[in-house]
């Protein structure tokens, strides 16, 4: 009997493929999205893990020093004869690789994730050429250096493990160490840390890594837009199953009418729809798994760039997200699904199947909608003008999409009526009461373009905006020409009176680390000079805010500790026993804690013992590849002590660009969705719509005349849905730069407006509509006037 | 990557001692033992980093105030990669430390790696100082500080010297096969000891004597020889012996042995020392002696040597067993015991 049963319920399938094609490619879709943006999110996560935990950080304590940068080796030495067990490690980057050096006879991990079959030699790794064990990719990047590469595929991304005597003749840190890792078992009598090494400082073993945190608000904004995927993908698939349901009400009430109990028949399709959620969830998987090998290496490049975090380039197969996909599979087909079985179930064993029903039930619903869209709008609103925190944000944009969303029909309905009312030719007046009258089948798919477009302008804008803000951040960060590090005072010296007679301008540049209000900050000594007075720009400001610092009386904050600290533009600050007032607040966009700005002088008598390593030098920017030359030639200098403002900048564009080619694939991806979310919706409606365009065509209008209008239906449709996405968007925009940002960082982006990238979307959008109503149009120009004849025949 | 396995692959000269055979055994470029040595102390105290392989090794009996017998080792170990001392990280010496306390019902054991080359192990000859983290042998050769610490336990010992230093073999040149692989040899067992030993149950002040062995070699094992049994024992009499079997992997054993008296030192060559298993125990999972019958007819000695503990196992990078004995029989004493090779 089960046989039987299923047999008519699948025969639905094999009569329209197309739909089961819809429902397969919907979900299968809605899956890849999403699972390739977790695919993406979950390979950079397990990069950092692997980073924060190269040599076992997670499980032991360090020593690091007291005030930051590197600690004597005879303090590591003294430290083991004082019965300490702790093991040296070295780090520092070059060519962009991080490069970990350390002693494998004390590490507590041994030689880490290196294995002894990978080729590790000891006696070279530690006292002949070395040898530097990292994936292919980290050794091509840092090159021949001399030491052996070993292709090691455990260790971390970005990351080349060597002995720490090579290291520290690699990053010309000979006789330092960075930090010291802590073996648990010590020894009982040791001598009292405080005593034996009072320069260092132990910090608990961290369970998470910094980088983690860092970056946790770039993959959140991954993961809306893969939420926001797959909720287009969901639509879709909403509107198959709908439809399938409405269709298949002869075949179900002729089963009931046969005797098949309901449940049975209710679990019989759940089954047929499961099967086919797991189908379309292994392709979609696999489609996601696609999607994020080619965004991984952008991705991965822009985590780099702005956060520092190495992650592999090349993607592994995990099994949490295969079944995470498949997962995510099953519950959005029971999400979409849900409503159908629902009145499945409720369904009188004998009512007819009504063709019409699909309409008849949008008006009715249209209310129920409109009801919801506004109630969403206004608690978005609400969450807009009084919600604080990132939920709360993200709470805020779930509403206003949402919202909007279920707006949209209502909105077009009218807009629609409007265009009517305002019509007196037959064939116009006919046209703008067909498209009403197909606007619920349509609207799914409408509200999918909706989201694409909104999300798209949203996304573009911040990501725009960030670029221009930071680019122009940079101007007056990076106001010298050329930065240069001494490595100590002697050299910092000989370096000053080298370069005096050379350049414009030399600006030292000193910090140390503080507390203000109690929170972390990184106070720098700042010259009286016209490179600041004239580069830097201020959010909120006294009136001569560079006059107080020189006169040693003011102080210059970042955004990130006004917020955090609540202090404002007047206040006062204590720190190293002096009373300072804030004379102005400024961006700096990048960086996760405090910082503030005093005078040079002021900084000297406060910190007496910090003599400036780093320099900025003013000179014409012509000049500085010859600067740099003969510092390297006459000074010594190696490349990675100077650093070139042109080199920088350039980096920072070419990390935003790559930024843009991950967010211009996604929102070229989930256009692409909405676009096929169109054509299945004109599909499955060309069929329905046999009856009505008969009548039209028997009074006179050609199958060309009808395709035409068709195409143009949807591009029309496509423009009043763009015009409805672009305040949404802006909307979305300011909600991530405004608020999503203020709570994840701490500052708050200026929005820029880019016309003219809203008018490339609406071009594309125009087109992706275009291409999707093209088939349906050119079928139905193709429709034999005997399929049209029939609807009069049949006489239905 | 396991630390034993390091500990193995970085002192392939101390796992071959061990009873690791066929481990780095060759000596390529560095120099090998030769006949009729001529020492040159202080300097011979000091580290020979053209030999693979050298050691200060050292055990003592000890005894508490209410005459509980404790065993006590201390010993540092020097193994090169390459014949050169070098200077900083690329230095090829490498250095390992075992420190061990042995009670008649707990041993306590710990271990230190270090690299050479940095000031954190080494050996000076003149003042005599070897040492490794906070471990350290120092003062002057004859009257010296010792101090070890591990994790469950530590000690503080002063030492005298009261005899002469003792050659083994011919006058510091020890045979260790038939086949002619040798090493420089020689003994300070005339150490007077007193201390303290810090252990769980509290401090316990400490007399007794020590043994203090200095070797250095480049191939200390051929490649048939499986491990070894050495004793150490001082008899009530004054006398001291001091014998040991290389094991053969087709069963036999190359022995040697030094007799020492207040009056002489007398070598003898394979076959005169002997020594038999009486009693085997289970000891981290392998099957140890921990009582033999050991002979050295031409002195009349007879005698059954049994471990105060069976458990003294080192479970260090290279195990092995090192503990306390005492000896009955023919001559009546102490001494140590020490075994590897035991799979």
């Amino acid at each position: 009997m089960t046989g039987t049963i299923l047999t008519a319920l699948v025969s639905h399938w094999w009569r329209n493929p197309l739909q089961l094609f819809t429902l397969l490619a919907g979900l299968a879709l809605a899956t890849a999205l999403w699972s390739g943006v977790q695919a993406v999110n979950a390979e950079a996560r397990a990069s950092y893990d692997a980073a924060a935990n190269t040599l076992g950080e997670g499980q032991f304590d360090q020593l690091v020093a007291q005030g930051g940068g590197t600690i004597p080796q005879a303090t590591y030495v003294s430290l083991r004869r004082a019965g300490w067990l702790v093991s040296p490690v070295v780090e520092g980057r070059l060519n962009g690789v991080r490069i970990v050096g350390l002693d494998p006879l004390t590490a507590p991990g041994g030689l880490g994730p290196i294995r002894l079959d990978e080729g590790a030699d000891i006696g070279t790794f530690l006292t002949g050429r070395g040898q530097l064990f990292g994936q292919q990719s980290a050794l091509d990047d840092l090159g021949d250096l001399g030491p052996d590469a070993v292709v090691s595929p455990d260790v971390a991304p970005g990351t080349v493990i060597t002995d720490i005597g090579v290291a520290q003749q690699l990053l010309g840190l000979e006789g330092q160490v960075s930090r010291m890792l802590i073996a648990p078992d010590q020894p009982i009598n040791q001598v009292a840390l405080e005593v034996a090494a009072p320069e260092v400082r132990r910090q608990p073993a961290q369970g998470g890594s910094d980088i983690a945190r860092l970056t946790d608000s770039f993959h959140l904004n991954l993961t809306a837009f893969g939420l926001l995927s797959f909720a287009v993908g969901i639509f879709i698939v909403n509107g198959a199953i709908g439809l399938a349901f409405e269709q298949r009400r002869p075949v179900v009430r002729t089963l009931r009418a046969l005797g098949v109990p309901l449940p049975q028949l209710i679990i019989l399709m759940a089954l047929e729809l499961a099967i086919m959620a797991l189908v379309a969830g292994g392709i979609g998987v696999m489609l996601g798994y696609v999607i994020a090998s080619l965004l991984l290496p952008d991705v991965a490049a822009t985590l780099r760039g702005l956060y520092g975090a190495d992650v592999a380039g090349t993607l592994q197969l995990r099994p949490v997200w295969w079944l995470s996909g498949l997962a995510i599979a099953l519950g959005g087909t029971a999400l979409a699904a849900g409503g159908a079985f629902w009145k499945l179930a409720r369904m009188p064993l004998l009512a007819g199947a009504a063709p019409r029903a699909l309409a008849m039930a949008a008006g009715r619903r249209a209310v129920f909608q409109g009801v919801c869209a506004v109630i969403l709008l206004i608690a978005a609103l609400l969450l807009g003008i009084t919600g604080t925190g990132l939920l709360a944000g993200f709470v805020m944009l779930g509403c206003l999409l949402i919202g909007a969303a279920l707006a949209l029909p209502v909105l077009l309905d009218r807009a629609l009526a409007l265009f009517q009312s305002r019509t007196a030719e037959v064939r116009a007046a006919w046209f703008w009461a067909d498209t009403r009258q197909q606007l619920p089948g349509l609207s799914l798919a409408l509200m999918a373009l909706l989201l694409a477009m909104a999300a798209n302008v949203g996304v573009s804008t911040m990501v725009s905006s960030f670029r221009l803000t930071f680019t122009g951040f940079l101007d007056q960060r990076l106001a010298s020409e050329l930065y240069v590090t001494a490595q100590d005072p002697a050299q910092a010296a000989e370096l000053q009176d080298f370069l005096a007679p050379r350049v414009d301008a030399i600006l030292p540049i000193v910090s140390a680390e503080v507390e203000i209000a109690g929170l972390p900050t990184e106070i720098f000594g700042a010259r009286d000079h016209a490179t600041y007075r004239d580069a830097r720009a201020f959010l909120t400001a006294a009136a001569t805010p560079w006059d107080a610092v020189a006169a040693g009386e003011g102080i210059l904050i970042n955004e990130q500790l006004a917020r955090r600290s609540g202090l404002v533009v007047g206040d006062a600050v204590t720190f190293a026993g002096r009373d300072l007032t804030i004379a102005a607040t400024y961006g700096d966009y990048g960086n996760p804690i405090g910082q503030a700005i005093i005078n040079e002088a002021l900084f000297k008598t406060l910190y007496p013992d910090i003599t400036p390593l780093r320099f900025g030098l003013r000179m014409d920017a012509a000049e500085v590849p010859a600067v740099v030359a003969a510092l390297i030639d006459d000074q010594g200098l190696s490349a990675d002590q100077m650093i070139n403002q042109a080199r920088i900048k350039q980096f920072s564009l070419d990390v935003f660009d790559r930024t843009f080619t991950v967010t211009t694939a996604l929102n070229v991806l989930t256009l692409a969705v909405a676009g096929f979310a169109i054509l299945m919706s004109l599909l499955t409606l060309a069929a329905m719509r046999v009856p009505q365009l008969a009548p039209a065509w028997a009074m006179g209008m050609t199958r060309a005349q009808l395709g035409r209008f068709e195409l143009i239906r949807a591009v029309l449709l496509a423009v009043l849905t763009a015009i409805a996405a672009l305040p949404l968007g802006l909307a979305l925009a300011w909600a991530l730069l405004a608020v999503v940002n203020v709570a994840a960082f701490g500052w708050k982006l200026p929005m820029f407006l880019f016309p003219m990238d809203y008018l490339r979307l609406l071009i594309f959008a125009l087109l992706a509509a275009g291409l999707a109503a093209l088939w349906p149009a050119w079928r139905l120009s193709r429709t034999p006037p005997s399929d049209l004849l029939k609807v009069f025949s049949n006489e239905r | 990557m396991n630390a034993k396995i390091l500990a193995l692959v970085v002192f392939p000269g101390v796992a071959a001692a061990q009873g690791f055979a066929g481990l780095g055994t060759d000596a390529a470029g560095f120099s090998v033992p030769q006949p009729d040595p001529v020492f040159d102390f202080p300097t011979d105290h000091g580290p020979h980093p053209d030999y693979r392989i050298e050691w200060w090794y050292l055990t003592a009996n000890l005894e508490g105030p209410n005459g509980t017998p404790y065993g006590l080792q201390w010993t540092l170990f020097r193994s090169a990669l390459a014949p050169d001392a070098g200077e900083g990280w690329t230095a090829p010496q490498l250095w390992m430390g075992h420190a061990a306390v042995t009670t008649p019902d707990a041993h306590f054991v710990t271990e230190r790696l270090a690299r050479g080359g940095i000031g954190q192990a080494g050996v000076t000859a003149t003042p005599f100082a070897a040492w490794i983290d906070d471990w350290q042998l120092a003062g002057t050769f004859d009257v010296a500080r010792m101090t070890a610490s591990g994790p469950d336990f530590a000690y503080d010992m002063d030492l005298t010297a009261t005899g002469p230093l003792i050659f083994h073999g011919d006058a510091g040149y020890s045979v260790k096969s038939a086949k002619g692989q040798a090493s420089y040899y020689y003994s300070q067992p005339f150490y007077e000891v007193s201390g303290t030993l810090t252990l769980p149950t509290g401090e316990v002040p400490v007399t007794g004597s020590a043994w203090l062995d200095r070797e250095w070699s480049s191939q200390p094992l051929a490649e048939d020889q499986s491990g070894w049994d050495w004793f150490s024992l001082s008899f009530d009499d004054g006398s001291k012996m001091m014998g040991f079997l290389l094991r053969q992997t087709d069963g036999s054993a190359y022995s040697s042995g030094t007799w020492i008296d207040p009056e002489s030192t007398t070598p003898y060559g394979d076959g005169a020392f002997a020594a038999t298993p009486l009693r085997w125990a289970k000891v981290a999972g392998r099957d140890i002696p921990v009582s033999w019958q050991v002979t050295l007819p031409e002195r009349g000695v007879d005698v059954t040597v049994t471990a105060i503990n069976d458990a003294a196992w080192m479970d260090t990078s290279v195990p092995y067993w090192e503990g306390p004995v005492t000896v009955t029989g023919s001559h009546e004493g102490q001494g140590y015991l020490e075994m590897t090779g035991y799979e």
